[in-house]
């Protein structure tokens, strides 16, 4: 057993952490709201490489792993970043699999960013599909065809909760794969979405912890850090716990993905659900110990109390994401 | 990274389950719970055989000098299996106690007898007034030359009415502060002057509250300075602390989905087949592998030489919550049939369910409470201020 990032993969996180901190400071979250999409930052990460290694060697791209990825996207969550890297990454994966090169070529070269709807199309159209606002393409499963649809006119931009470049997508566009291929490749990018979103999520409550835990220090009420008082502490030592478990679970489903592909898509699936939950509570706690403050736009909490909620529920609610569980854990019904 | 325990611990658990599954037979299980008592002369005299008793333990020691992923490995089959072993743990982590801070001729009056399973030592800290602030235990011990003079009462004194020993805490100087007046005696239980009175618990455990009127105790079975009890107990009570209950989950959600799996709905259909049902059960699934992964980073932690301060209580208090709430959930989905009880031939599953419902409610609070393991957490690892 060991749960150490590996010196490469501590380089990498060093990296991406250190370019955020330049690139993505609250101000810069904050001027890219409502759309969601910092078009410099999202220049400036594709120089890094994240679409290139996010996909395998044989297919043309770097072949880090999903830990890698899902470590790199805990980082991404922690400073909210406004990019749509996570979608261009398992878009550009989905597309090695259903071995479209010309597409994956355009993407791995930073000429087109391609993403992917996380729910079949109905009645001919995909809604809420992530990064589709900004994309140039999205790939959508419609009935058994998987189509890639240029976004241009086919697509209507949704304001949000969580400030994400989202859109309406109508299916317009030539098939990649079809039948079961197609519904199966589909599936495995969801898997991989899971993690990474997963991932994204710890960040966003891990830095959602330490800002509720700075502030109850400093805060004084009746002569003492409200940090004191243990209907405070209390709830924040339960988000703690519930965020190391969170971390723990989804570097696992991550391991999982290379290691252990028996179990990898049921982990997947519970690694997003539990990380949503810890998410969502732990802003849910910071933001309302901030008091009156926290209900302030001007304090950063509430942007990440609404990504919590948005990054995971454009997906599905929790319970649904216990569903998929139980599908991979007993076989769908 | 990597998540697998090693082949060293896969080896060990294989080991150990096949053992068990011949071991634990259903008289045993049926024994431990209608008497109440996690001991069994017979059960740990085969353990000792293997060498099980404290595989952790060095070998010139009568262990096997396991690493501690060895241990979680063991320990986990053990917890799932519902071992009779309390008594033994308890001798364990005394004797670990007075390995560390006994002195030579402690070491060698007790070690090799509690190594060979012929001692049973169990732990004296709670009294009525006395739980979670245990450094404001009252029990007192009064110097008399070689000797010190006992008088006081001790609460939830587990397996008392059969050991050998109890590791005591007292308060030998009432005027210090209440941290700096403590200190621990093994004081031996078969002696005029010790009662030990039966407690029976919402699980079936039986426990005893122990009384110590004029009690005897000679100085060279102090362990530790005097007034420097406080020391002692923080290394038992941090022993205590890397506990946890993944495995009584994992055990409880395998008969869960057994009931699921076999019992059809008013809908002709299995229940497993049930959205619901399905939700539910992937809940605990999620909750039981959160909580194993919590544990085996403590121990690995430990194995890396790294103190899991904040790290196993999040591990006992996340667990232990989490074995409630499952109890709860399983035995409410379940219905009416899961209120019938354990080794109740109608129940489902042995009635499990039941009785998990019962055994859950005391794990969040021995081993130290909820509340003192958010303390914890809140002070040590997140660098909160103390209540005031």
């Amino acid at each position: 057993m060991d749960l150490r990032p590996s010196a490469e993969q501590e380089q990498l996180v060093d990296a991406f952490s250190a370019l955020y901190a330049k690139e993505s400071p609250p101000e810069r979250v904050r001027a890219a709201e409502p759309g969601g999409f910092d078009k410099a930052l999202w220049e400036r990460v594709l120089e890094m490489g994240v679409v290139a290694m996010a996909v395998a060697e044989d297919a043309g791209g770097w072949g880090a792993s999903l830990l890698d990825l899902a470590l790199m996207a805990e980082q991404q969550g922690r400073w909210l970043a406004s990019a749509p890297i996570i979608e261009a990454q398992v878009a550009a994966r989905l597309l090695a699999r259903v071995g479209a090169e010309d597409v994956l070529a355009g993407a791995l070269a930073g000429e087109r960013l391609v993403t992917f709807a996380l729910h079949p199309a109905r009645g001919g159209v995909a809604r809420l599909v992530p990064a589709a606002a900004v994309a140039d393409e999205a790939v959508v499963l419609d009935g058994d065809r998987l189509v890639l649809v240029q976004l241009g006119d086919n697509r209507a931009t949704v304001e949000n909760l969580g400030s994400m470049p989202v859109a309406d997508v109508t299916v317009d566009g030539a098939v990649l794969a079809s039948g079961r291929a197609a519904a199966a490749a589909l599936d495995g990018a969801l898997d991989d979405w899971l993690v990474l979103t997963a991932a994204a999520l710890v960040g966003i409550g891990a830095r959602a912890l330490e800002i509720g835990v700075a502030y109850v220090k400093e805060r004084r009420a009746w002569g003492v850090p409200i940090g004191s008082f243990q209907a405070i502490s209390h709830r924040l030592a339960d988000s703690a716990t519930a965020l190391d478990g969170a971390r723990l679970l989804t570097w696992e489903a991550a391991w999982a993905a290379a290691e252990e592909p028996a179990r990898s898509a049921e982990l997947a699936a519970m690694a997003f659900a539990f990380a949503y939950e810890s998410a969502r509570d732990v802003t849910h706690r910071s933001l309302h110990f901030h008091g009156g403050y926290g209900f302030m736009m001007e304090y950063d909490i509430q942007l990440y109390y609404r990504r919590a909620r948005a990054w995971a529920n454009v997906f599905a609610e929790p319970g649904a994401v216990f569903r998929r569980v139980a599908d991979r854990r007993y076989g769908a019904v | 990274m990597d998540f697998r325990l090693g082949e060293r611990s896969d080896a060990f658990r294989a080991e150990a389950r096949e053992f068990l599954a011949e071991a634990m037979t259903p008289e045993l299980e049926e024994r431990i719970y209608r008497t109440g008592v996690s001991h069994d002369e017979d059960f740990t005299r085969r353990l000792r055989d293997r060498g099980w008793l404290a595989p952790g333990w060095p070998v010139e020691w009568g262990g096997q000098g396991r690493d501690a992923l060895e241990i979680l490995a063991f320990g986990e089959e053990m917890a799932r299996a519902e071992v009779p072993s309390y008594a033994v743990g308890t001798t364990m982590m005394v004797s670990r106690i007075i390995q560390v801070a006994g002195t030579e001729d402690q070491q060698r009056a007790i070690l090799p007898q509690a190594l060979r399973g012929e001692i049973v030592i169990v732990l004296g800290f709670s009294e009525p007034e006395s739980g979670s602030d245990v450094a404001a235990a009252q029990t007192r011990a009064v110097r008399d030359g070689d000797e010190w003079v006992i008088n006081g009462q001790k609460m939830f004194t587990t397996n008392a009415h059969l050991a050998d020993y109890v590791f005591l805490l007292t308060r030998t100087n009432p005027d210090a502060p209440k941290h700096k007046g403590l200190t621990m005696f093994l004081v031996p239980m078969k002696q005029p002057g010790v009662e030990v009175q039966a407690v029976f618990t919402l699980s079936g455990e039986r426990t005893n509250i122990t009384y110590y009127s004029d009690v005897r105790v000679p100085d060279a079975w102090r362990i530790g300075g005097v007034d420097e009890g406080w020391r002692v107990m923080t290394k038992s009570l941090q022993d205590e602390h890397s506990g946890g209950f993944a495995s009584h989950s994992e055990r409880l959600l395998g008969h869960v989905e057994s009931w699921a799996r076999s019992t059809v709905g008013d809908d002709g259909r299995p229940r497993i087949e049930d959205p619901d049902v399905r939700q539910r059960l992937a809940r605990v699934a999620t909750e039981t592998e959160v909580g194993r992964l919590l544990l085996r980073r403590s121990a690995w932690m430990s194995h890396e030489g790294i103190v899991p301060e904040a790290e196993g209580p999040m591990g006992k208090l996340f667990t232990s919550e989490a074995m409630e709430r499952h109890a709860q959930d399983m035995a409410e989905m379940v219905g009416p049939d899961g209120l019938r009880s354990y080794f109740e031939p109608t129940a489902p599953e042995g009635g499990k369910i039941e009785h998990a419902l019962r055994f859950s409610l005391g794990t969040t609070i021995y081993g130290g409470t909820s509340e003192i393991q958010r303390n914890i957490i809140a002070q040590r690892g997140l660098g909160l201020p103390k209540p005031s």
